[in-house]
C-alpha cells in the first residue's frame, strides 16, 4: 500500500490503540492534520502546547495509557518542553510528535525551526528526528514501545515537513523488538528469597512505595504484601494511591511535608522496603540520617535508581508487580505465624505517634484551606480524580483527600510544574468522561494555564476547578515566612482577576465562597453541575503546610503546628 | 572515597546525535570526561567509543548504569589495566635545537617511536604506548621544549582468554 507520510502516522497512532490527540496546529504539520481530520481519533485543540503536553500527560496518568500530542516546529515544539520536561521526572509515557522544516532546510536557520532534538535530549527518555520516509514506520512503533515499557517516558518524534508528505511503500510491522533495548522486567529469584528472610526477622519494618507501583499497576500486590507481612506503608508523593489512604497501615506520605508518623517510623525501622522509588531528596531529607538502623530494600525497574542516593542492602532490579507478586507467593506458602505479636509493640508505637501529632490545623473565622479540602473528600465520598497545581495546594490536597485507590491523584512531583492542574484535569476528563474530575489549585498556578478553560468548555468538559485562593504564591511565601524574616519578595498575588467573572467570561460557571459557613454550599453547587466550573474560596492568607521539615535537616526535625 | 581514573568502553549505534546524548548526560549528570576516543567498528552500523573518567565506585557504577539505559547505547563495561590493552597515541611537536637534535634521536630511538616531520626548527615525533610510556618521553621532551601536542586519548580492548 502506497501511503504518504502523513498518512502512515495515521496507520501506525491507529495500530497502536490511539484513540485521543492533544495538539495545536501550524505549518509544518498541516498535512499531519489533514489526515488526522479523516481519521476517527479525537483531537482536542487546546490553547497553548504545554497545555496539549500536560493534558496527554493527565491523559496517560488516569488511563495508564501512552498519552499523544501533536504540535508545529518551532515555537510549537519549544512550548511544548515544560509539558515533556513534566512528564520526564515523572516518568509518564507520553508520545510527543513535533513538525518539523523540511529535511533541506534544517540546519539554515529556517522560519519556525528550532532544533527540538537537540533541546529536549536531557528530558525525554528517547527521542528521534525522523530523515527518511522508510523509517517513519518503524520509528513511531519504537516510540510506543519505548513510552510504556521499562521505566516509562516520554519519547519525542520531530517529523519534517516533507517526510509527511513523501510516499512510500508501508506495510503494518506488527509487534517489534529492539536490540539495545531491553528492559528487565523478572527479578533474580535469589535476591526476593532475601527480602522475604528480612520480612520475617524485622522487628520494626516499613514499606516505602511511589509512582512506580503506580505505574506498573501493582497497587493491589503491594496491599497484599502489606496485610500478609504487616508491614505499615508510606508512599511518596508520586505513590499516593498505591495504597488505601485510609487503610490502619497507611502511615500517609514521606518527606518534607510528610506526617509525623512516617518521618518517625522510617527514621526508627529496621527495615525499609522502597518499591518504585527514586528516594529524592525531598524524601530523604539530610541524607546521612534518614532511616539510620535499617536494612533498604530496593525494588525498581530502572538499575539508575538503585544505590544513586542510599546505601542499599538488597536491590533487587524489576517491575514492580512482578516482583511484589514474587514476593507474596513466597510470603504465602510460609506461614507467617506470631506475626500480630511480634509486631505489636511497632504498630502500637506508631499509633501513638499517630494520636499524638496528627494532620491537623486550628480553625478559624476564615476559611482554612484544609478544611475545603475535607469537605470536598467528604462530598466526593473519596471518590474523585484530583488534579493539583503546584504549591500549598498540592501539599494540603496529598494530605487531606485520603485518596483509596491508584490513578487518581495527578500530581506534577519530580518537576513541580504550576500549570499543570488545568490540562492534566481535561486529560483525565477525556479518559473518564463519567467520573469526576477536580483540579485542586492555587491563585498563582491556576494563571499560568488558565487558557484551557476555553478547551475544557469548548469540549463539554465537566472539569471542576477549586482554588484555594490566598492572594499569595503561598509555597514561596511560607519559606519566606519560616526562614527570610517574613520579607515577602515578590510573593504577593493581590492583583488577581475576579474568578467567578473569569469563568463566566469563558463561558464557564463560577462560584465563590468567602466565610466558612459558604464552603459546603458552593462545593455542593459546583460539583453538581454538569459544566466546567470554577469555585473559588477566599482562604486564609498566611497559612502554612505542617509538618515541614526545613530544606536539608534530618526527617525527624520537623516543624508543627 | 578516592576518585580514581577509569577506562569505559563502550558499542553504540553509529548514527547522527548519539555522541552528543553521551556528552550531553556526562555534562548534565556532572560526570567527568578526562578523555574520549569514538570510531567505526567492523561493523558499519556501529562504533565504539572509549572513555576516561575520574569518578568514585559509586559515581562510576552510575555512569555505568546511566549509559546502559541509553536506547543507542548497546554495550558498556569497565576495562581495568590487567584485563585489557590500553594505548593512546600522541604527536609531539619538539623545537629541535642544533646542540639537541642528537639527543631527541636517541631518546626517539629508546622508545621507538618516530620522526614524522622534520622542519627547520622542530621535529615531529609520533609515539603509542601506554600512559607511563607517554609521560615518560614527554618528561624527557619537556626540557627542550615541546611546541604543541596532539594526543588521541586511550582506546582499549578486553584481552582475550590466554
Ligand atoms: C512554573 C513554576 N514557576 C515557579 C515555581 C515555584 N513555585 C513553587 S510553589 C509556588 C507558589 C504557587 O502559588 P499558588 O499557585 O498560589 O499556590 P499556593 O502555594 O499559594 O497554594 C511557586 C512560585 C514552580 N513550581 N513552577
Ligand atoms: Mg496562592
Amino acid at each position: 500500500m502506497k501511503l504518504t507520510g502523513a498518512q502512515i502516522l495515521m496507520e501506525v497512532l491507529k495500530e497502536e490503540g490511539v484513540d485521543t490527540i492533544f495538539g495545536f496546529p501550524g505549518g509544518a504539520v498541516i498535512d499531519i492534520y489533514d489526515e488526522l481530520m479523516k481519521t476517527d481519533i479525537r483531537h482536542i485543540l487546546v490553547r497553548h502546547e504545554q497545555g496539549a503536553v500536560h493534558a496527554a500527560d493527565g491523559y496517560a496518568r488516569a488511563s495508564g495509557k501512552v498519552g499523544v500530542s501533536l504540535v508545529t516546529s518551532g515555537p510549537g515544539a519549544t512550548n511544548a518542553v515544560t509539558g515533556i520536561a513534566t512528564a520526564y521526572m515523572d516518568s509518564i509515557p507520553l508520545v510527543v510528535i513535533t513538525g518539523q522544516v523540511p529535511t533541506p532546510l534544517i540546519g539554515n536557520d529556517a522560519f519556525q525551526e528550532a532544533d527540538i532534538v537537540g533541546i529536549t535530549r536531557p528530558c525525554t527518555k528517547h527521542n528521534y528526528l525522523v530523515k527518511d520516509i522508510d523509517k517513519l514506520a518503524r520509528t513511531i512503533k519504537e516510540a510506543f514501545y519505548i513510552a510504556r515499557t521499562g521505566r516509562p517516558g516520554p519519547v519525542l518524534i520531530d517529523i519534517p515537513k516533507n517526510v509527511g508528505s513523501a510516499v512510500f511503500e508501508y506495510k503494518s510491522l506488527g509487534e517489534i523488538r529492539m536490540d539495545s533495548y531491553n528492559p528487565t522486567y523478572k527479578p533474580h529469584k535469589k535476591q526476593l528469597k532475601r527480602v522475604a528472610d528480612l520480612i520475617k526477622k524485622a522487628e520494626k519494618p516499613v514499606i516505602f512505595a511511589g509512582g512506580g507501583v503506580i505505574l506498573s499497576k501493582a497497587a493491589e500486590e503491594l496491599t497484599h504484601l502489606a496485610r500478609i507481612g504487616l508491614i505499615p506503608v508510606t508512599t511518596s508523593l508520586m505513590g499516593i494511591g498505591a495504597f488505601p489512604g485510609l487503610d490502619p497501615l497507611c502511615l500517609g506520605m514521606l518527606g518534607m511535608h510528610g506526617t509525623f508518623r512516617a518521618n518517625m517510623a522510617v527514621s526508627d525501622s529496621d527495615l525499609l522496603i522502597g518499591i518504585g522509588v527514586r528516594f529524592d531528596d525531598r524524601v530523604t531529607g539530610k541524607i546521612d540520617t534518614f532511616a539510620p538502623d535499617a536494612d533498604i530494600v530496593h525494588i525498581d525497574i530502572d538499575p539508575t535508581s538503585i544505590r544513586k542516593n542510599v546505601p542499599v542492602a538488597i536491590p533487587v532490579v524489576g517491575d514492580c508487580k512482578d516482583t511484589l507478586a514474587m514476593i507474596n507467593q513466597i510470603l504465602d506458602k510460609e506461614k507467617l505465624a506470631d506475626l500480630d505479636e511480634k509486631r505489636r509493640p511497632w504498630l502500637d508505637q506508631i499509633q501513638h505517634w499517630k494520636d499524638t501529632k496528627p494532620l491537623a490545623y486550628k480553625q478559624s473565622e476564615v476559611i482554612k484551606p484544609q478544611y475545603v479540602i475535607e469537605k470536598l473528600h467528604e462530598i466526593t465520598k473519596g471518590e474523585a480524580i484530583i488534579t493539583t497545581e503546584v504549591g500549598q495546594n498540592q501539599m494540603w490536597a496529598a494530605q487531606f483527600y485520603h485518596f483509596a485507590k491508584p490513578n487518581c491523584f495527578i500530581t506534577s512531583g519530580g518537576l513541580g510544574t504550576m500549570g499543570f492542574g488545568l490540562p492534566a484535569a481535561i486529560g483525565a476528563q477525556m479518559a473518564f468522561p463519567d467520573q469526576l474530575v477536580v483540579d485542586i489549585a492555587g491563585d498563582g498556578s491556576i494563571q499560568m494555564n488558565i487558557q484551557e478553560m476555553a478547551t475544557a468548555v469548548q469540549n463539554k468538559l465537566p472539569v471542576k476547578i477549586v482554588i484555594l485562593n490566598n492572594r499569595y504564591l503561598g509555597m514561596v511565601r511560607q519559606w519566606q515566612d519560616l526562614f527570610y524574616d517574613k520579607r515577602y519578595a515578590a510573593t504577593d498575588m493581590t492583583h488577581a482577576p475576579d474568578f467567578v467573572k473569569l469563568a463566566e467570561a469563558y463561558g464557564a460557571k463560577g462560584f465563590r465562597a468567602t466565610k466558612v459557613e459558604e464552603v459546603e454550599d458552593v462545593l455542593h453547587a459546583g460539583l453538581e453541575s454538569s459544566e466546567t466550573v470554577i469555585m473559588e474560596f477566599v482562604v486564609e492568607r498566611e497559612e502554612n503546610v505542617y509538618p515541614m521539615v526545613p530544606a536539608g535537616a534530618s526527617i525527624t526535625e520537623m516543624l508543627l503546628v | 572515597m578516592s576518585e580514581n581514573k577509569h577506562v569505559v568502553t563502550m558499542l553504540v549505534d553509529n548514527e547522527p546525535g548519539v555522541l552528543s546524548r553521551i556528552v550531553g548526560l556526562f555534562s548534565g549528570r556532572g560526570f567527568n570526561i578526562e578523555s574520549l576516543c569514538v570510531a567505526e567498528t567492523i561493523d558499519p552500523l556501529i562504533s565504539r567509543i572509549t572513555l576516561v573518567t575520574r569518578a568514585d565506585m559509586t559515581i562510576l557504577e552510575q555512569i555505568e548504569k546511566q549509559l546502559n539505559k541509553l536506547i543507542n547505547v548497546i554495550k558498556v563495561r569497565e576495562l581495568a589495566k590487567d584485563e585489557s590493552v590500553q594505548r593512546e597515541m600522541a604527536l609531539i611537536c619538539v623545537k629541535a635545537a642544533p646542540e639537541h637534535r642528537a639527543e631527541i634521536l636517541r631518546i626517539v630511538d629508546i622508545f621507538r617511536c618516530k620522526v614524522v616531520d622534520v622542519a627547520s626548527e622542530h621535529y615531529t615525533i609520533e609515539i603509542t604506548g601506554d600512559e607511563g610510556k607517554l609521560a615518560a618521553i614527554l618528561n624527557l621532551l619537556k626540557p627542550m621544549g615541546i611546541k604543541k601536542i596532539a594526543r588521541t586519548g586511550i582506546i582499549a580492548l578486553l584481552r582475550e582468554p590466554k
